[in-house]
């Protein structure tokens, strides 16, 4: 039970880390590196390999953005096994709508509050 | 003389007044002595960034021409650019003063650039009192060229940080006692294919070190005949370069040398290689630069203001980034 | 000087990323922030009636609330300057680039100035993410009709 914070930490730590290869050795932007590993979390879950890995780390691995492709994917799958392949069309966003909308909603939020500082 | 952009001013027409205001940040500046206002609110009490960006040029202007008892009406032509989109904080601020009013674009050259078309218009006898200026306003430029302000994208050791700063001349016809305009060079668009909007100080200092042989050899001078050169902002890194490149020209005694983005937060590591924007040349040569020439600390100085000409869409589209230098000669008899 | 020479002097003279330490400092920052929601998942499996699979959700959805105080409040870029790809990387990292960009564009009000630009750093990250889900679920479901690969 308390093995999974340790395994918490350290896969969400190393997806970082491969993210700051990304940024650092391949020299690409913030955008390209997120996107990048979004299709990474994606190919990974139709190979059947994310889930494993959910399994295994816990938050360490629904919490870095690979997982949004996962989740993604995972909702077309889900929903292509009932359907067919109109399914694949209609189950992405099953079960990442949270993050989404949730995004959204306290962006919105935040608009109202808050103004932009150019502090350092 | 008149060719290949070298420009000589036989009437040698003067600065007779500065202003210069920046933003909360620069209070920490090294030359923030020199500046006449600065502000506790990053957007000058406004709503929006550009309107503050507005004030900032517009108080500088006003403090000038106040230094020698004079109101809008009484100039005949104001000179002035930012880096915002179609320049629109230089234009409402031109709409508020109400003087005939050329928008100059040079990037973070526009100090210069605007100076020496002040100075040519003084020159030719059509000008009796020329305001010129450049801004930069940190948060408005930044969200146009680089990230929204609050984005955590971590920045590297050569990246610059936009000042909140804006500096303008009020230039006339030649006066005793005041520094006053000599010589000029006006720099040509260089691209050495650098394409990194985050280490501009690379990408602008193979123009400063053509502007600066150019203005030297065109002008028969020598590095040794100033007391000081100073680039606008190339930063740490850009000024490494531009002394490298520099030393193939032959040049190897830097003792005067020195640059106003590199120098302009001293050695605070939290703003990387160093300032940069339109208004940090523009607020160091006509504060502390202008006010040392009065007080014949320096005699003869030569500022390149530097500047790299991209846009967002270029960089995105995978240019590469052309930069400009011009160069001015101040002396002080 | 040509272009290629002084890409080769750019190279010696700027400075480079101290890649071990932004590495160090990226799997430090990640692994905490993954830990931090490990804990807010516990929360939520102990006080509500979450298990382990269906706690993801809320927590996602709170991580992206506490990155929303922590944006607002200038908190976040610091996490980010510090942090690299470790403050950018998790979820709390899409919810920065979603509200740094709504309270950015508020100055051009809630329509044109939030409602469109709101994605505009997180946009491409949903974008791939949508395609590549979309070719990666209808590849496995042509297979497995052909009988190549199970579910």
């Amino acid at each position: 039970m308390f093995s999974i914070y340790i395994t918490s930490f350290i896969v969400g730590g190393l997806i970082c880390v491969i993210g700051q290869l990304l940024f650092d050795v391949a020299k690409l932007t913030p955008a390209h590196t997120l996107c990048i590993l979004v299709v990474t979390g994606s190919v990974l879950d139709g190979l059947g390999l994310y889930e494993p890995l959910i399994d295994f780390a816990g938050t360490g691995a629904t919490i870095p953005i690979t997982s949004f492709g996962n989740a993604l994917t995972h909702g077309a799958l889900a929903e292509a096994e009932k359907h067919g392949l109109i399914g694949v069309l209609t189950g992405m966003f099953e079960v990442t709508s949270s993050g989404i909308s949730a995004a959204i909603l306290f962006g919105f939020i935040a608009s109202f509050i808050f103004k932009p500082k150019g502090s350092v | 003389m008149v060719m290949k952009g070298l420009l000589t001013f036989p009437s040698t027409p003067s600065i007779v007044a500065t202003g210069v205001t920046a933003g909360p940040l620069e209070k920490k500046s090294a030359f923030q002595a020199g500046f006449d206002k600065t502000y506790d609110d990053e957007r000058c009490g406004l709503k929006t960034n550009e309107q503050g960006h507005s004030k900032l040029m517009e108080d500088a202007c006003m403090i000038a021409l106040s230094k020698i008892d004079k109101v809008p009406s009484d100039a005949d032509f104001l000179v002035a650019g930012d880096l915002v989109n179609q320049m629109t904080p230089s234009s409402f601020f031109a709409t508020t003063v109400g003087i005939p009013y050329l928008g100059m674009f040079s990037a973070c050259a526009t100090s210069v650039s605007s100076l020496l078309t002040a100075a040519l218009l003084t020159e030719a006898g059509m000008s009796k009192l020329a305001i010129a200026g450049s801004s930069s306003q940190h948060n408005a430029v930044e969200r146009q060229f680089r990230y929204p302000i609050e984005y955590g994208a971590q920045k590297g050791a050569a990246t610059q940080w936009t000042v909140t700063a804006a500096g303008a001349a009020a230039v006339a016809p030649y006066q005793k006692g005041l520094p006053s305009i000599e010589r000029g060079t006006v720099g040509r668009a260089i691209d050495m294919g650098m394409s990194d909007p985050l280490n501009m100080g690379a990408a602008m200092a193979p123009a400063a070190a053509d502007t600066l042989k150019r203005h030297l050899e065109g002008h028969g001078a020598s590095a040794s005949d100033y007391d000081l050169i100073m680039t606008g902002d190339l930063a740490t890194v850009g000024f490494s370069l531009f002394k490298e490149l520099v030393k193939n020209q032959g040049i190897t005694e830097f003792e005067n040398f020195s640059d106003a983005g590199m120098e302009f937060y001293g050695n605070n590591p939290d703003f990387k290689a160093g300032a940069s924007g339109a208004g940090c040349s523009a607020a160091v040569y006509f504060s502390e630069v202008y006010q040392k020439m009065k007080d014949k600390e320096y005699k003869k100085v030569l500022l390149i203001a530097t500047g790299a000409l991209l846009s967002p869409l270029s960089f995105q589209q995978g240019e590469t980034i052309p930069c400009i230098a011009h160069a001015v000669e101040l002396t002080m008899k | 000087m040509d272009k290629e020479k002084y890409a080769k002097l750019e190279q010696e003279i700027s400075p480079k990323a101290p890649l071990l330490k932004n590495v160090i400092k990226a799997f430090l920052v990640g692994g905490t922030i993954c830990l931090i929601a490990q804990f807010i998942a516990l929360f939520y499996m102990t006080f509500f009636d979450f298990t382990e699979r269906t706690a993801s959700n809320p927590t996602v959805a709170t991580m992206i609330f506490i990155s929303m105080l922590l944006t607002g409040f200038g908190v976040y870029k610091k996490i980010g300057q510090a942090g690299g790809a470790g403050g950018a990387v998790p979820i709390t990292g899409f919810g920065n680039a979603v509200v740094s960009a709504a309270i950015e564009h508020k100055t051009e009000g809630f329509v044109l100035g939030v409602g469109s630009n709101i994605f505009k750093l997180a946009g491409s990250v949903i974008v791939f993410g949508v395609f590549s889900a979309f070719l990666v679920a209808l590849i496995k479901t042509i297979l497995v009709k052909m009988g190549v690969v199970s579910w």
